[in-house]
């Protein structure tokens, strides 16, 4: 890198040199000359020879030897310097902004915890991440990363999850609380119990997907791969025809004129411009999307989902937090609400079912075990149990109508769970439990619709109950009372009925949805922080737990489309235009160089756009 | 069985897609990827010839890009 530089100030001088030197005599100027091409050229001609030697004749080295010597030939001087002068700073501006670019997105990904403080008998000991073991403590002090995943053994402090989820809020963890590697505290010491490996840590897993993901090549990418080894040989071909065609068939046309324009259709034969620019607006959108907290696994993906016609959703746990919590409760007279609830949690506080939790939680206060007793499971209907020497019985509405022999009107249908509770066997009061629509579901929805996608929400529930949350949402199509063996039926379908460029995208939370995932065209997970499942079976994976992401990841997508597509319309545009005015005799050697090196520069500043995703996070 | 080299010194975009198409034409080699970004070299071949197309494979870098380093990741 640095020798580059010395090369090109040398040659630089020189050159300067050479222009001001008087044309008499000759000789000293052209020493000049080839003393500055010599300086800043020699390695790209040494190169050319060993290209040669291997066989590799059509590589960039070979082509700018070639054009240039030949304008030595031609008479042209300062143009031979200049071609691989500017060759050469124009290389050493992409080194560098292509470096540039790796660093800013690699950066993105500066998740890696460079230690773990080990806690052993004899202290703390600072040891690597890899070195610690499941069943270790290890400390984590403010400010530091969170090397491993683990459970929290003490301390409470507020982590920093952003690198993961590009979530800015805090998140506020305690003892006995999971802890998920790559993390950064931010107030507390905490003494953390590792539960898994460095290898099999979150952070490992993550960066392990993003470093792969340029492995999965975009259609675009690979179409343009292959244009370029096309590209190469054709122009080079079409540099030979002009060389020696025109001064053998047209009366009075000059060998060195010719020769000089078939010249500068070697310089524009280098490829590189397309052949960098594509890969890096996919890594920069790759890049840009890990920071909103949506890992991608690969620029098809990136590619595929731009072109989104249907977005499958599953209900719960997608567009519902897939948490059960109180949604009302009905008491018959002579009781209040708030008993209701105290019967029901506390006749259920000895089961471990989702219904059972929400009912503690909605509760919220201690339960004095010690005034329940008799319990019975009543299997599939709900339990029954004396609470403060009263009895209870809580569960559905068969164990109602066993129980208290209540045959009350069919509560009407709002979607959830009703947890029936009766009193010395009269019925009491019942309450209705739900599962809550996250805070951005609707917002996504309208976004996705805004983008043109079809939405389609899929759900077990019953039809009257899914089709109003369907509506609540502005969802296009919804299908209801499913089991989960329906959904790939369904995907498969819409895969049938899309247009043919049109692409299938599946959302699930990553449980027992991986057929499904692997079904549709792009599979996306929900919530995969902690969630090994859905990071393995999905393309994409959403961190956290916002749908609207997936109108953030459309947009990064639809974005990177563009970039790409302007570069190589920019890139092959002025390729082609330099081509004909050289043809023409227009220009000469300077736009050659300027089609080459300048269009990849340009290009490359311009895939780095695919980085800003602030646009894709506003609403 | 799949593989993952390290190609230190990758300086040109060209020679990387270059890398990849001579990999992928190894007999015995299902898959190739060369990412010019993260300048991985990844390929997918037999297990009873893994030897003979590693070497095919370093030979290949070295004719397209002398200066580059391959190392196994």
């Amino acid at each position: 890198m640095k020798k580059r530089t010395t090369r090109i100030i040398t040659g630089a001088v020189i050159f300067a040199a050479a222009l001001f030197v008087p044309d008499n005599p000759w000789w000293i100027r052209l020493t000049l000359f080839l003393a500055a091409y010599v300086a800043v050229g020699y390695k790209v001609i040494w190169k050319a020879v060993r290209g040669v030697v291997n066989g590799q004749v059509l590589d960039e080295n070979f082509l700018m030897a070639v054009a240039s010597i030949g304008a030595f030939f031609v008479g042209e001087y300062p143009e031979a310097v200049a071609v691989m002068l500017f060759y050469q700073i124009g290389e050493m501006f992409e080194d560098y902004a292509v470096g540039k670019s790796r660093k800013s997105i690699t950066g993105l990904m500066d998740i890696r915890p460079d230690s773990a403080n080990l806690k052993t008998e004899t202290g703390i000991v600072e040891v690597s991440p890899s070195e610690v073991h499941p069943g270790d403590l290890i400390i984590v002090r403010p400010g530091e990363k969170v090397p491993l995943d683990g459970v929290v053994i003490e301390g409470i402090s507020s982590l920093n999850t952003s690198a993961l989820t590009g979530e800015s809020l805090p998140r506020e963890i305690g003892q006995g609380d999971e802890i998920l590697s790559g993390c950064v505290n931010i107030n507390g010491l905490l003494t953390v119990k590792v539960t898994k490996a460095f290898g099999e840590s979150t952070v490992s897993k993550i960066l392990d997907l993003v470093e792969n993901s340029a492995a999965k090549k975009a259609k675009t990418e690979n179409f343009i791969t292959r244009f370029a080894a096309v590209y190469t040989p054709l122009v080079v071909g079409a540099a030979v025809i002009l060389a020696v065609l025109p001064p053998l068939l047209i009366d009075g046309a000059l060998w060195a004129d010719w020769i000089y324009r078939a010249l500068n259709f070697l310089v524009v034969s280098c490829p590189c411009a397309l052949v960098i620019s594509v890969p890096l607006s996919f890594f920069g959108g790759i890049g840009g999307a890990s920071k909103i907290g949506v890992l991608v696994k690969g620029s098809n993906y990136l590619e595929a989902i731009s072109k989104a016609e249907y977005m499958v959703m599953d209900k719960t746990g997608t567009l519902t937090q897939g948490v059960f919590h109180v949604e009302d409760i009905f008491a018959e007279d002579g009781y209040e609400k708030g008993e209701i609830l105290r019967y029901a949690a506390m006749a259920e506080s000895y089961s471990s079912h989702p219904i059972s939790q929400s009912l503690q939680a909605a509760y919220g206060k201690e339960i004095d075990k010690s005034q329940i007793n008799d319990v019975e499971e009543a299997a599939g209907r709900g339990v029954i149990a004396m609470v403060e020497g009263r009895r209870v019985a809580a569960g559905n509405r068969r164990l109602m109508t066993e129980e208290a022999g209540y045959d009350g009107p069919l509560p009407q249908h709002r979607g959830g769970t009703q947890v029936y509770v009766s009193v010395d066997g009269k019925y009491a009061g019942r309450i209705l439990l739900a599962d809550k629509i996250k805070e951005d579901s609707a917002s996504a929805i309208k976004m996705l619709g805004d983008l043109g996608i079809k939405t389609v929400m899929l759900t077990g529930d019953s039809r009257e109950a899914g089709e109003k949350a369907a509506t609540e949402l502005g969802i296009h199509q919804v299908y209801t009372g499913l089991l989960p063996a329906d959904k790939v039926d369904i995907v498969e379908n819409l895969l049938k009925e899309k247009h043919e460029k049109g692409k299938v995208v599946f959302v699930g939370d990553g449980i027992n949805d991986a057929p499904v995932l692997a079904r549709a065209d792009i599979g996306v997970a929900m919530g995969g922080l902690g969630s090994d499942a859905a990071i393995e079976a999905a393309d994409m994976v959403i961190m956290d737990d916002k749908p609207s992401k997936l109108a953030s990841i459309i947009k990064i997508s639809k974005k990177t489309m563009t970039v790409v597509y302007e570069n190589i319309v920019f890139a092959l545009g002025v390729k082609a235009a330099v081509l004909i005015l050289s043809a023409l005799g227009i220009v000469g050697l300077w736009a050659a160089v300027f089609a080459d090196v300048g269009v990849s520069m340009i290009a490359v500043l311009n895939a780095m756009r695919c980085l800003n995703i602030k646009f894709a996070v506003q609403p | 069985m799949k593989k993952t080299y390290l190609l230190d010194g990758l300086c040109c975009a060209n020679c990387a897609a270059k890398i990849e198409r001579g990999v992928a034409a190894i007999d015995g080699v299902t898959e190739a990827s060369v990412s010019f970004l993260t300048t991985k070299l990844t390929f997918t071949c037999d297990d009873s010839r893994a030897d003979e197309i590693i070497g095919k494979a370093g030979k290949i870098v070295k004719k397209i890009e002398p200066d580059v380093d391959m190392q196994e990741l």
